[in-house]
Formats: C-alpha cells, sequence, structure tokens
C-alpha cells in the first residue's frame, strides 16, 4: 500500500486522538518502526496491521473508522491539499460525483505509483447516482464513503448515501442527492494558496 | 442580408465565441474594440474594453514590429505575446483571425504560464474557462505535482539528517565524542590537497597504560574523556582533535606555523594533563608527549610523510625523559634512537 495511505492513517490517529494513541496502535501493529514515510511503499498486511491496531486503540468497529478517515482527509484543515485537488474535479457536487471516474487516473497523474481501485459512476436520474468500486484490501468503500459525505458538505449539497457490499470484493454506495444548494459550503479559490 | 439580419448573425456568433473562447476580442477596421469575452470583464471592466483601440489597450511584446492595424492583420495565425497596457500588465498569449464579415479581426487570448499570477489578481473560477481548455487540469497538476513534491522534500531531508548523523558516527570517536583516525585521514588529506598552512601534533600521553593496568578500565576511559576535554580547551573551533589509537592523538593546527605559538600550546597542554584526576577515591597521574611538524617546512606534502616525521619529535620527546615538545628537523635523524619508540614503551 502506498505510504500516501498509511501516512493519511498515521495523521488521522494523530490529529484526532494524539501522538499518544498513534504511538499504541504501532505498538499492536508490530511493524519495527513508528512512522510511514508518504514517499516509500509499504506490504499491504503492514496497513491490515495498522487498522487492526486502530480498531483495537479506538474500540470502533472498522468500518467506522474508514469512514471516519474518509470524512478526516477531507474536512480537516491539516490536510487541506486533498480536499482542493477533488475540489478541481467539478464546479458542483454532480459535476464531482461525474469527475470520480477519472479519480484513479488523476491519482496517478500525481503520484505515479499511486494505485487506487477502480470506480464507475453510474446515474439513474439527476439525484440517483451509485459509485461502484473495484476490490480492495482494505474496504477503500467505507473511506470513499467518509470521503463523499464530507464533500457534500464542501459544496453545500444534501446527500443520503448507502454502503452495499458486491460478489468478488466489490462494493457500492448509493447515492441521493437531496439537495444541490442545501447550505452555501465551502469556497474554493482556484489560486489557493497564492490568493 | 439586412442590417437586421446581419446584427443577430454578429450577435449568433459572438454568443458561440463566448462559450468556445471566452477570453477572445473582436476588432472592427477601424482599429475599435466592439467585443470582449466574458472572462476578459474578469481582468477589466467592460469600459476598459469598448470603444477603446486594441494599441490603447494591449501592447504587443511580439512580434514588436505590427502598431498599425493593418500590420496586425498581417500576423494572421502567428502566434501573439500581449500585455495589458495599465497594471497589473498580466501577460497574456493570442492569435488573430480575420473577421467573418467586415474588415476587422478576431483575437483569441489565453493566459499561458501567466495563470498562476493571474489567478492571484482576478477573481478567476473554473467556469472562466472553456470546458475543452485544459488550465483547469494544469492547476490541478501544479497543486498535486507540488504537494507529492513537498512530500518527497520531506523525506529527502530526513534522510540527508540520518545520513549526516550516521557520517558524523562514523567519523566519531564514542568514548571521547573526538573526531576518529578516518575523520583525522580525511581532514588532513583535504588540507594537503587544499595546499593549507597548518601544523600537525602528535600526542601520545605517558604512564596512560599503568593507570589501566592498576586503576582498571573505567578510571582509564575517564582519564581519556577528561584529556580530551583539555585537549578541545586548548585548541580552537578551526583545530581537530582526533584520537586516533588507545591513548594517541592528533591535533591539526589549522593556519597555524608560529614555533613560539605552537611550543606554547603544547607546554600549556602538557602541563593541564599532568593535573591529577580523580577516580573512585584514587589519583590518576598521566602525562604526555608531543611530536610537532608545520607544513610551511615541506616542499610537497605528503600525509603518510608527515605523520611519520610527528612520530620521530614525539620519539625524540619521549627519549628526552618523557612531558615534553618537540619540532621535528631532519637532524633528529642523526640519532638513530629516535627512530624508533624507546623501549620498554609498551609499559610506559
Amino acid at each position: 500500500m502506498h505510504g500516501l495511505i498509511n501516512t493519511a492513517l498515521q495523521s488521522f490517529t494523530r490529529d484526532i486522538y494524539g501522538d499518544d494513541a498513534w504511538a499504541q496502535v504501532m505498538n499492536h501493529a508490530d511493524l519495527g518502526f513508528s512512522e510511514f514515510e508518504a514517499m516509500l511503499i509499504y506490504e499491504d498486511e503492514q496497513t491490515c496491521a495498522v487498522l487492526g491496531g486502530l480498531e483495537l486503540v479506538l474500540r470502533k468497529p472498522r468500518e467506522e473508522v474508514l469512514e471516519d478517515i474518509g470524512t478526516y482527509l477531507v474536512s480537516n484543515p491539516k490536510v487541506e491539499s486533498l480536499r482542493r485537488l477533488l475540489r478541481f474535479g467539478g464546479v458542483n457536487f454532480i459535476e464531482f460525483l461525474q469527475s470520480l471516474d477519472d479519480l484513479p487516473g488523476r491519482a496517478r497523474l500525481a503520484v505515479s505509483d499511486l494505485d487506487l481501485p477502480v470506480m464507475e459512476l453510474s446515474e439513474y436520474s439527476v439525484e440517483h447516482y451509485a459509485l461502484t468500486l473495484g476490490a480492495s484490501s482494505v474496504g477503500f468503500g467505507h473511506v470513499m464513503l467518509g470521503l463523499l459525505r464530507a464533500m457534500a458538505d464542501d459544496y453545500g449539497a444534501l446527500v443520503m448515501m448507502e454502503y452495499g457490499e458486491l460478489a468478488a470484493g466489490r462494493e457500492r454506495i448509493e447515492i441521493r442527492l437531496l439537495e444541490t444548494d442545501f447550505t452555501e459550503g465551502r469556497s474554493f479559490h482556484l489560486g489557493g494558496k497564492a490568493g | 442580408m439586412t442590417v437586421i439580419e446581419e446584427q443577430e448573425f454578429l450577435e449568433g456568433a459572438s454568443a458561440a465565441m463566448d462559450i468556445f473562447c471566452p477570453m477572445h476580442i473582436f476588432v472592427s477596421a477601424s482599429g475599435h474594440i466592439d467585443h470582449v469575452g466574458p472572462t476578459m470583464l474578469k481582468l477589466r471592466p467592460k469600459e476598459a474594453f469598448l470603444g477603446k483601440r486594441f494599441f490603447e489597450v494591449f501592447d504587443l511584446c511580439r512580434p514588436s514590429t505590427a502598431a498599425t492595424m493593418e500590420g496586425l492583420k498581417a500576423l494572421h495565425g502567428r502566434k501573439l505575446h500581449l500585455q495589458l497596457r495599465d497594471a497589473p500588465r498580466t501577460d497574456l498569449k493570442g492569435v488573430l483571425v480575420p473577421r467573418m464579415r467586415g474588415d476587422g479581426i478576431a483575437i483569441n487570448l489565453s493566459f499561458g504560464i501567466s495563470i498562476v499570477d493571474a489567478l492571484a489578481e482576478y477573481p478567476l473560477t473554473s467556469r472562466d474557462f472553456a470546458i475543452t481548455d485544459p488550465t483547469i487540469e494544469m492547476l490541478y497538476l501544479i497543486e498535486a505535482k507540488s504537494a507529492a513534491m513537498e512530500a518527497s522534500r520531506s523525506l529527502n531531508q530526513r534522510l540527508q539528517g540520518a545520513m549526516i548523523a550516521a557520517e558524523e558516527q562514523a567519523y566519531t570517536d564514542t568514548l571521547t565524542g573526538l573526531k576518529n583516525r578516518r575523520a583525522m585521514d580525511h581532514i588532513l588529506g583535504r588540507l594537503i590537497e587544499g595546499e593549507k598552512s597548518f601544523a600537525l601534533m602528535h600526542l601520545d600521553l605517558d604512564f596512560f597504560k599503568a593507570v589501566n593496568d592498576t586503576m582498571g578500565h573505567a578510571a582509564g576511559d575517564t582519564v581519556l574523556q577528561k584529556v580530551a576535554r583539555i585537549l578541545v580547551e586548548e585548541t580552537r573551533d578551526v583545530d581537530t582533535v582526533a584520537r586516533v589509537g588507545g591513548d594517541e592523538f592528533v591535533l591539526i593546527f589549522n593556519r597555524l606555523t608560529e614555533r613560539d605559538e605552537l611550543e606554547e600550546i603544547a607546554r600549556r597542554m602538557i602541563s593541564r594533563l599532568e593535573e591529577p584526576v580523580p577516580h573512585d577515591g584514587q589519583i590518576c597521574r598521566i602525562s604526555g608527549s608531543i611530536g610537532t611538524v608545520i607544513s610551511t617546512d615541506y616542499e610537497a606534502l605528503d600525509a603518510v610523510r608527515l605523520l611519520s616525521d610527528a612520530d620521530i619529535a614525539l620519539y625524540a620527546s619521549k627519549h628526552k625523559g618523557r612531558a615534553c615538545h618537540t619540532f621535528y628537523s631532519d637532524d633528529l635523524l642523526e640519532d638513530g634512537r629516535n627512530l624508533a619508540p624507546p623501549v620498554g614503551r609498551e609499559a610506559s
């Protein structure tokens, strides 16, 4: 699993639960080191061991931990860069949903060895969508669920989502858009850091 | 075509252009701007464009030859480099074609790489760019790549820090914190290569083995640490103090070749080495013998030669009855005894 994903788990734990919690997680995971590097590649088993540690230390089921991570990645000011990159996907939540097919490609464009599961959006009507995710070793769908919820907030859209598992490890998120302009959402300036 | 039909055609064309090329400008045959795309209006208000002469608003930087409407028309299809005349003087890329009707021109503009500055100057959003324009993707890439670069840079910095720490360890004598033999060889090599002037002292402790043998290794270690402290205190930051063997030290004095001064330093060091060191209720007493070479005494410098001459000077100090300092000179070679340490030195 790419270091970026492992450091996401790391900064999530540290920012929300503190350095001690992270030390405990790594203690449980027993990997022989205490910090991940964003630009190195790690074994999938190591990531799974950290997730196991997180379940124990945070006393939450894995699905909930993963969903919290997805939300954290978009809504925490300390990881603002990912939220900004996602916002380049579209000017409103619908355009953003329609850009998700390209998300793995966009990720690869930024970091060539960052592999995300295949994503496919089905559009049933203007307010009814479903995102199907290819198989992943860590339950990526739950992360996406938290991430989509936070992105809907970011765009000011009101949505209802439902998670489901499909055959062969694939996952599916059903999205119902109740209102596109429910709140004003957060602002997004193209020039980001410059402006 | 009636005047009204003509008018409708032009409006339709402008509306299409607004979507396809939101940064376009129409210039009439007289050289006046009569329409601008919606994104241009983010740069300046309408009044700054409409009815103004093209050359009043824009400075054509490249090609810099055209200054009239006729000259402009001749640039049909060529790459233009323009600037707005008033501040902020945003850089723009452009290309022009003759208008379909009338004798004017149509110019399409783009920010090119000045987009990053433009974003800071103007309230541009994704909607200000044609849907087919890859500017938004380019901005995404700039941000994504900078973030990735930042992560790589911080990894590199940490790796470099680890490397420096590892190198420092490899160059350090762990007991005393002084440089080790490797470090000394490296520094001496560099000084010789740079043809720098310096003095090199070889210091050998006297009676150290006795302390080690009778009072134990712990006492020996205490003495060595005390010696290291004294040597560091008696030298400057630019000098090098290295422990090159059990009780042997090499000191390199950067750009110091004055005999009087070196003599004085050596004497002071020896007298401080002789100060008794308490250890575990007992008193350790040692001294030191020193041999010194000065780089300016040689025509060609060679590390092996310098160290071996310093040895000869050191042996001479030992033969003189220890606790002495001797400068190397060829005369020392006349006394054959100076070619080897005193017999029984191992027991000293």
